[in-house]
């Protein structure tokens, strides 16, 4: 299963990297930016299974970068993992077309839980 | 000769336990420390003479100032170690993007519960000894001192409301 982690600090990505590698069969790339992600995506041939996305980042934030991811994909899982916590934030992310939302501060647990609420929900509708 | 002479700025009560929250949640949930809060002042010098770690985070819109999580470089590394799982240098490029996300979670988990719209910028992190950070003369610092089995720190809350929104 390959995993796109979109943060601006290596320090999260890291985390979630350690945290979802209790997944079996993970494979991580990694950007630091919107725009970065949108290049590592055009470059990754099959793409990605699941992106995590951070909302605030230089350059292209989050919400930008689903809203273009989305013009052309409608299938890869995305969660938006933020400080955005305002349920307008929320919304604003759920019709930009992110699958799932975790808030910053989270624990192990409940980032590997809402990956794979997030799996689980795409393997069923499929 | 009358003067008007404006009254002293003070800080919004409402802002003072959102940062509490969040800084307990935060290091909490990211580096599994409990947090204990103590009574929050007001800052009257702008040199932080114990500090040598701080990670700083801009908010602008219906709440505009900034806030400030400062650390001792023991106490920093300590607690930086316990949320990014590994050990780094002060020097190391890793350590600086600790604090800053450290101080970004604090900063967004607060800003919900503010009761206003804004919006919070990167952050930015000063390290080294005898620093002064210049906030805002018009408005007034809170300093909310923390504790933990990692070592003290605090949070410096200097932001205000706009006045209309």
């Amino acid at each position: 299963m390959k995993f796109l982690l979109i943060d601006d600090s290596r320090t999260m990505r890291n985390i979630q990297k350690k945290v979802l590698s209790a997944i079996p069969g993970t494979e991580f790339a990694e950007a630091n930016d919107g725009l970065e992600a949108l290049c590592v995506i055009a470059a990754t041939p099959g793409g990605f299974d699941l992106m995590i996305v951070d909302w605030n980042m230089p350059i292209m934030d989050g919400l930008t970068m689903v809203k273009k991811v989305r013009e052309t994909d409608k299938k890869t899982l995305m969660i938006m993992a933020t400080t955005e916590a305002e349920k307008s934030r929320v919304l604003d992310a759920i019709r930009a077309g992110v699958n799932n939302y975790v808030v910053k501060p989270f624990t192990p647990e409940g980032l590997l839980e809402k990956v794979n609420q997030t799996l689980a929900k795409a393997k069923a509708a499929a | 000769m009358s003067q008007n002479i404006a009254p002293p700025p003070t800080i919004d009560s409402k802002f003072i336990l959102p940062f509490m929250n969040a800084t307990r949640n935060v290091f909490h949930k990211m580096a599994g420390v409990a947090t204990t809060i103590g009574k929050p002042y007001l800052k009257t010098d702008a040199a932080n003479t114990a500090c040598e770690v701080c990670g700083i985070i801009g908010f602008t819109g219906q709440i505009t100032g900034s806030v400030m999580i400062s650390f001792s470089e023991s106490a920093a590394q300590k607690l930086v170690e316990a949320f990014a799982g590994v050990k780094l240098a002060i020097t190391d490029p890793d350590f600086a993007d600790a604090v800053g996300e450290l101080a970004n979670m604090v900063a967004g988990s607060a800003k919900k519960d503010l009761g206003a719209l804004a919006s919070i910028s990167v952050p930015s992190v000063v390290i080294g000894k005898g620093y002064i950070v210049a906030m805002n003369r018009n408005v007034p610092c809170l300093v909310i001192p923390c504790s933990s089995p990692l070592g003290d720190f605090a949070v410096e809350v200097s932001i205000k409301r706009n006045p209309g929104d």
